[in-house]
């Protein structure tokens, strides 16, 4: 078993390793990731029905108000 | 909604089809490039010729750029649904949830693990089992689409669901129903498709400019092979598959279908207006008719391309809204008045149930289910009917641009096809050329077959229960305004990243030199066994 994942684990540290274009594009990936979870969603995209109401139960109602005033 | 901000309406969806288009700029090419990979791979596992070795790990090179760049960018699109389109989601949530739910398990982590040993495998693993990889990224990628589009599907024709008037909550009641609902079926074969056929032009295209550039023939010419019959067996299932969504179209969103044909009286024998050009009519302006300036008709198709019958009725713009009892049309002022009792309906009974009166509230929602299917319509009553109507010249264009984007590309395939096959194709700078340029025009395409798909529905989010006036979240219009512009940034960083990685990749070339002296005699055995 531990040798199992010690292959699994040297399999991707040797990918990782060895790659040429993977670097940058890691880069990129993980600024992406930042800008979208840490930025974005945090301060520009609260759920609207989460962030104002305590449960679902609120939240219907305020659905079913919002369509039917 | 007498107090309906149509600048906060606007700026979200403004914002919606900006994150959504940028996202489909991904999308297309990780769908098709993943096949032509595994097909190339298939060709070097069978013939054992580490040509296709070298092609394939040149193209997968290209895939991990453009999945790289493309991944989580539609998350943005589940952020809008929490903060701009709350109504929305709360409206359809365990619909949308269970298909978006099942694609994160099944085919995010069968892409995910399967992509490692694709790009690290190499040498590591056997070479069957490195190709099984290869196939199953393929397919995994292609199993993602089929979720979302399930989903964006049962939005174009709602099935398999109960509305909860309790929970104000769209409920799946048949999971198999929403799976395999017509629409859904027609519109996944029809966008994965396409995507087959914009990442053939892409790898047909990139291969001719190593010819125009007299570099890599022997992958150039070996990936054009594998692209162009690929392609063209695409091509023709894109055809087949967007005949079935015009035949859906006509039989569930018969406003789209006329608006894209720019039909506005309805008639039999109706023709296709192959080419034409509009002309806005002055005098109904406020009826959004359109007169033509030009045309070239084929007679009787449009009946024949709706209902498989050169003689059948077709519905125009004005059976639609104003009624054809001849038909058995209803008009939208009917569907309105039987919509606002939806409405009030429902508001009878959530008030009912407050006052634990129960039966008003049976009767209420005896009534508001008997007309729950002109919901949406609800919304519009009072106001002009034309309302109702979509874009028509941004549906009529972006259809007949589409299609003959797809017939230049197919003729393409077949002419490029042939000249390779007889070994003639480097003399064909025209041709090579052309090859090239069709790259951006594959994307403009594909982008154009979703203008169709989703400005050609408007106003509805769900098709006939939910307009996007009903569908929004209150918020300042401002504040959608500013992420509008940060998105519109952020996509526009994304892609520069993208075309400027992509074209130092394609420029470098594949990382190992082509062997000397041996392009002739392989393009010879190509189709050997």
């Amino acid at each position: 078993m531990k040798q199992a994942l010690q292959n699994v684990f040297q399999f991707y540290y040797q990918g990782f390793r060895n790659m040429t274009v993977g670097k940058k594009l890691w880069a990129i990936i993980f600024i992406k990731l930042i800008i979208l979870f840490l930025v974005l969603k945090l301060f520009f995209f609260p759920n609207h029905l989460k962030s104002n109401f305590n449960s679902d139960e609120q939240r219907s109602n305020h659905v079913i108000e919002q369509l039917t005033k | 909604m007498e107090n309906i901000d149509f600048s906060l309406v606007d700026w979200s969806r403004a914002q919606f089809a900006l994150t959504a288009m940028y996202h489909w700029l991904f999308v297309p090419l990780t769908l098709g490039l993943s096949f032509i990979i595994a097909f190339m791979e298939t060709l070097y596992v069978r013939t054992g010729n580490p040509e296709w070795k070298r092609i394939t790990k040149f193209w997968m090179t290209i895939f991990g750029i453009n999945f790289a760049i493309g991944i989580a960018t539609g998350i943005i699109l589940e952020f809008e649904f929490g903060t701009n389109w709350s109504n929305y989601s709360w409206f359809v949530g365990d619909i949308f949830g269970a298909p978006l739910a099942i694609e994160g398990i099944m085919a995010f982590f069968l892409e995910s693990t399967f992509i490692a040993v694709m790009f690290f495998g190499w040498n590591k693993v056997s070479k069957r089992f490195h190709l099984l990889s290869t196939w199953l990224v393929a397919f995994g990628s292609n199993l993602s689409a089929l979720w979302i589009l399930v989903a964006n599907g049962w939005m174009q024709y709602p099935a398999g669901m109960k509305f909860n008037p309790d929970t104000a909550r769209n409920e799946m009641v048949n999971f198999w129903e929403v799976l395999f609902s017509p629409v859904a079926i027609n519109k996944f074969l029809h966008t994965v498709s396409s995507g087959y056929v914009l990442a053939s032009v892409f790898v047909m295209g990139i291969s001719a400019w190593y010819l125009l550039k007299n570099r890599e023939h022997l992958l150039a010419k070996k990936s054009i092979l594998v692209a162009s019959v690929f392609g063209l067996l695409t091509t023709a299932f894109v055809i087949l598959t967007g005949d079935g969504s015009a035949r859906n179209m006509a039989k569930y969103q018969p406003m789209k279908f006329a608006s894209m044909e720019n039909l506005y009286v309805g008639q039999q024998n109706a023709p296709l207006v192959a080419i034409g050009i509009l002309k806005e009519d002055e005098k109904e302006r406020s009826q959004k008719k359109q007169d033509f300036r030009f045309t070239i008709e084929i007679p009787n198709m449009l009946s024949y391309m709706a209902f498989l019958d050169p003689n059948a009725y077709v519905p125009g713009i004005k059976d639609i809204v104003n009624g054809n009892p001849e038909h058995n049309i209803i008009s939208y002022q009917e569907r309105s008045e039987k919509g606002k009792v939806a409405i009030h309906a429902l508001a009878e009974y959530k008030n009912a149930r407050k006052a634990g009166n129960d039966s008003l509230a049976k009767v209420a929602l005896a009534k508001f289910e008997a007309n729950y299917a002109y919901f949406g319509y609800g919304y519009y009553a009072g106001h002009d009917m034309h309302e109702l109507v979509p874009n028509v010249p941004m549906t009529f264009y972006s259809f007949r641009i589409m299609v003959g984007l797809g017939i230049h590309f197919g003729a393409l395939f077949l002419v490029i096809l042939i000249l390779t096959l007889k070994d003639k194709i480097d003399k064909k700078r025209f041709i090579l050329y052309t090859a090239f340029w069709s790259i951006p025009l594959a994307y403009i395409a594909s982008e154009l077959g979703w203008i169709v798909a989703e400005a050609g529905r408007q106003p509805w989010v769900i098709q006939d229960i939910l307009p996007t006036i009903a569908a929004v979240s209150q918020l300042k219009s401002s504040s959608v305004q500013i992420t509008f512009w940060m998105f519109f940034i952020f996509f526009t960083g994304l892609l520069i990243a993208e075309i400027k990685i992509m074209i130092q990749q394609i420029k470098k070339g594949p990382d190992e030199a082509e062997p000397v002296n041996r392009i002739s005699s392989e393009i010879n055995q190509i189709f050997k066994p």
